[in-house]
């Protein structure tokens, strides 16, 4: 440690500056996604299970009501967001190439987000179109 | 290099039997990282559906056939377990149970609740 550190307080060397500098809300995302997943978990489950059977046409009336469409793209960007946490901390434990490491955090992260624009297009066009 | 030593060696994973917390730990994860398959298949299956009635007609007849129901009931079970073991993770971040008996206990109830969930679920979907 270098002498310059030493001049510093304990709390200016903790506040929001450990290894990575967000871990504090880096938790705190995966926690507030996880209490919105509850609810978003319960009324998919709920929802499909009790459609009748899963053709076009009941997939689109499904999608039609706003309500639906609403919670269907909460429920994947949530989920989505959650999950790319989720398998963040996954990698950070098992790989141990920093390259490979990188790289697996870096194409989830990208993979997600696409998911997440595909997921709230798809569900707008089938909620909107004729 | 021999081993002559007999002395017990320190649990091992391979023949320590891991207790019912460090199972359900496990099972969190794995079921984490299964969801995340799962999500990333239910947007190809809206985006699927979005492309047109045809294409969905073809997902819809894979779906419908006992592999993909399988599949669906795997997925069932393994979101209600990370749901369910999940509001358990919560309570503990409130620090309310966080000590083995009462582990131990939640970690039962979120087995049984998964189990329900997952029979309930498909016994109103069929």
């Amino acid at each position: 440690m270098s002498a310059s550190n030493d001049y510093r307080s304990p709390l200016a060397k903790v506040k929001g500056l450990g290894r990575s500098s967000d871990a504090t809300r880096f938790f705190w995302v995966q926690k507030l996604t996880a209490i919105a997943l509850i609810p978003l978990t319960l009324w998919l489950c709920y929802s499909i299970a009790t459609l009748p059977e899963l053709t076009y046409e009941v997939l689109i009336a499904w999608l039609k009501s706003p309500f639906n469409a609403v919670m269907a793209s909460l429920f994947t960007v949530v989920s989505l967001k959650h999950g790319m946490i989720g398998m963040q901390v996954i990698f950070e434990d098992y790989i141990h190439t920093h390259s490979l490491r990188f790289g697996a955090i870096l194409f989830t992260k990208l993979l997600s987000y696409f998911m997440m624009a595909l997921g709230v297009y798809s569900i707008l066009r089938l909620s909107l179109g004729n | 290099m021999s081993w002559n030593d007999k002395r017990p060696m320190s649990p091992h994973l391979q023949v320590y039997d891991l207790p019912l917390t460090a199972k359900l730990s496990i099972l969190h994860r794995g079921t984490g990282a299964v969801l995340f398959v799962g999500v990333v298949l239910w947007v190809l299956l809206l985006a699927a559906a979005a492309s047109g009635p045809q294409t969905w007609a073809s997902v819809h007849s894979f779906l419908s056939s006992w592999f993909g129901k399988l599949i669906l009931v795997g997925f069932t079970f393994s979101l209600y377990y990370h749901l369910c073991n999940g509001i358990r993770h919560l309570f503990w971040d409130m620090g309310k149970g966080f000590n083995l008996k009462d582990a131990e206990k939640a970690g039962i109830v979120v087995i049984v609740a998964t189990l329900l969930l997952t029979l309930l679920t498909w016994l109103v979907a069929l």
